[in-house]
């Protein structure tokens, strides 16, 4: 399937890159809807990688790239459970994501984040899967999930150790504090610096340059230098879910969600 | 280095075109989120827009119960 067209997602392919965009107003906050359509391509990426070179992941909200979890979403499915029946829901979720997030991970393609605004939480875990990551200058990563009495759940801490180390892990998390796109570049995690609204434009022409290039080698080199580190994903989500059973996190996600703060990523 | 005061200038000036406001509405002292009508989205965009116009690093708890812009151009001159 070359073309589809979801309520949060769309992909397309053409001249041998695919191209996913992200499109749930306000924040391309990721639910239950998002994980079924991000399934769905991950149900076709074999297929479409077999004849691209190339994956592209960018949103079309102006908000930015992507808020993170759907921490509404989140916070209501939970009212209506027992406290196991909402852990165990949690642990579907998770288990489902990583599925998703480790097929696009080690996807043969070269994937490169299209990013821009606020690419938190969630959705900073989401371009932390791509080879590359092409931000411009208005944009801001941040895990803001220890506010929540949370760590991140999609796979960002093991990621994020793979490719910058640990002292770059314990900053964001420990902090939750945001930065922008420059800082980014300066401790290698954005590979290129753009202006704004020109994420996109760049990414393609990477994509452009990529495709001169055998796409088995670029494969076999990808494999060789970005290995998934599954011990820890799972590990991750262990302790996502033995923290998501605190009282805490019940009172930050309340919190959150009827918050009327100017500020709500702040604690 | 810059005063207190240019800086001050500065953000004022900013923060009106970014949000298309008649700069000589804006005053120091105003609450930047009701003059500037914005939401917590918008407000992380305003300081983004600041950090890269400083050239600083602008923690965001550190923002935290800011809400005027004289405090805000403190913030920023205690990092230049």
């Amino acid at each position: 399937m070359r073309e589809f067209k979801g309520q949060t997602l769309s992909w397309g392919w053409k001249d041998a890159v695919i191209e996913l965009i992200l499109h749930r107003a306000p924040g391309n906050e990721i639910g239950s809807v998002t994980l079924e359509e991000l399934e769905k391509f991950a149900a076709v990426l074999d297929d479409l990688s077999r004849e691209s070179h190339a994956l592209i992941m960018h949103s079309s909200v102006p908000a930015g790239f992507c808020a993170g979890a759907d921490l509404r979403e989140l916070f209501e499915r939970s009212q209506q459970m027992k406290r196991e029946e909402a852990i165990r829901s949690v642990r579907d979720f998770l288990e489902r994501i990583h599925a998703v997030f480790n097929k696009i991970d080690a996807s043969p393609l070269t994937t490169i984040a299209a990013v821009h605004g606020v690419t938190f939480g969630g959705g900073f875990e989401l371009a932390l899967i791509c080879d590359l990551i092409v931000a411009d200058k208005m944009t801001r990563f941040c895990f803001p999930e220890l506010r929540l009495g949370l760590i991140p759940g999609f796979g960002g801490i093991p990621r994020l150790k793979r490719d910058l180390g640990n002292a770059v892990v314990r900053d964001l998390l420990l902090t939750g504090r945001s930065f922008n796109a420059t800082k980014a570049q300066q401790i290698g995690l954005v590979s290129q610096l753009v202006a704004e609204g020109e994420a996109l434009r760049a990414a393609r022409a990477t994509a452009v340059q990529m495709g001169k290039f055998d796409r088995r080698t670029s494969a076999a080199a990808k494999q060789f230098v970005k290995p998934i580190p599954h011990e820890e994903l799972c590990r991750e989500i262990d302790i996502f879910c033995d923290l998501f059973a605190q009282p805490a996190v019940e009172a930050g996600l309340r919190k959150f969600v009827e918050s009327t703060d100017a500020l709500p990523y702040l604690p | 280095m810059p005063t207190l005061d240019q800086t001050l200038d500065e953000v004022l000036t900013l923060a009106a075109a970014q949000f298309k406001v008649p700069r000589e509405n804006l005053s120091p002292d105003d609450d930047f989120f009701q003059k500037l009508a914005i939401d917590s989205l918008q407000a992380l965009d305003l300081l983004t827009r600041l950090e890269n116009h400083f050239h600083v690093e602008l923690a965001d708890y550190e923002m935290q119960g800011v809400s005027d812009f004289r405090t805000l151009a403190s913030r920023i001159q205690a990092r230049l």
